[in-house]
């Protein structure tokens, strides 16, 4: 079981980490930040393997992945 | 459950002031992660550039210094001779070191300075507007070669990882792109060889990072990696070109 937990103010919406997730988990949310962008969000969390490709891939460090 | 990912101590818990998709935030972390695995946070002193990441002073938890234009190089060299004892780094784009910083970046890796060098390479000026950089590979449109840089009148792409191997004196010159996972792995696997040469006290190191700007370029940050993937790597190749380990 592993877990990523995403910083929504962080995350400036470059879409990087969602070409990279092996699981296609991760889209874009409909919601806004602070800063107006759409930041990441997972979707079923249970898929998520913990391979911290979206981690590695973010740009604004935004991502912290748990195992 | 362990945390097997999170932020690296070395890096202040502020946000980036980059672009979205902008490569130094990763950048900025691989160094923090070397940073942190060696221990050597408290020694260091890092050299901020003039560009985009000029605030790399606000984002490095070590001690940051920012010189000139193009000059990191050279307050380097001061640093590291008067402090030998520190380790000293220089993070600088490509308009700071392969334009204005030409002089002293060649001076001192001819010195053999012991000190370590990122340089971003994104072909063209980040923080500027998008002018066209000495980089610029050819037919890339910028704001000064609005039909494209000819090769005829501003010459060809300067290759500054080839150029500064054919001197004797650096220790270690590497290239790498982080536009996909197992480029990122590479490529902190080379940052941190880099600094290793340093602390060993082997000689000047040097990594040049293949980095994409989607903002100037006029992409979005997943076209800005493939357009890097296709035009950058052939021109730009990726590996060492000189460690001077393996020649001993």
């Amino acid at each position: 079981m592993a877990k990523v937990v995403i910083d929504r103010e962080k995350c400036k919406g470059c879409e990087l980490c969602t070409l990279v997730c092996p699981q296609n988990i991760l889209v874009m949310s409909k919601s806004f930040n602070k800063k107006s962008y759409h930041p990441v969000e997972q979707i079923n969390p249970e898929k998520c393997t913990g391979c911290a490709f979206c981690a590695m891939t973010c740009p604004d460090v935004a991502i912290e992945v748990y195992k | 459950m362990n945390k097997v990912f999170s932020r690296p101590k070395s890096l202040v818990d502020i946000p980036f002031t980059y672009c979205p998709g902008c490569h130094h935030g990763i950048i900025h972390r691989l160094i923090a992660e070397v940073l942190d695995e060696f221990n050597i946070r408290e020694d260091t002193i890092g050299i901020a550039p003039v560009g985009c990441s000029v605030f790399a002073y606000l984002f490095f938890d070590c001690d940051m210094i920012c010189a000139a234009h193009g000059r990191a190089p050279a307050t380097a060299t001061g640093i590291k001779r008067a402090k030998p004892d520190n380790i000293v780094f220089s993070y600088q784009g490509d308009g700071d070191l392969a334009s204005i910083g030409t002089a002293e970046i060649i001076h001192a890796a001819n010195r053999g300075e012991k000190i370590t060098v990122i340089f971003v390479n994104n072909a063209i000026y980040g923080m500027t507007g998008g002018q066209m950089a000495p980089t610029t590979l050819e037919g890339q449109i910028t704001q000064t070669s609005p039909y494209g840089r000819d090769s005829k009148t501003m010459g060809m792409p300067i290759r500054m990882c080839e150029l500064l191997s054919t001197l004797n004196t650096p220790s270690y010159i590497s290239r790498v792109a982080l536009t996909k996972p197992s480029y990122i792995i590479k490529a902190k696997k080379a940052i941190k060889k880099a600094f290793q040469f340093q602390i060993d006290g082997k000689g000047f190191s040097l990594v040049e990072v293949l980095s994409t700007c989607p903002t100037n370029w006029g992409l979005s940050p997943q076209e800005a990696n493939e357009w890097l993937d296709k035009n950058m790597i052939p021109y730009y190749p990726l590996g060492e070109f000189k460690n001077s380990e393996e020649v001993s």
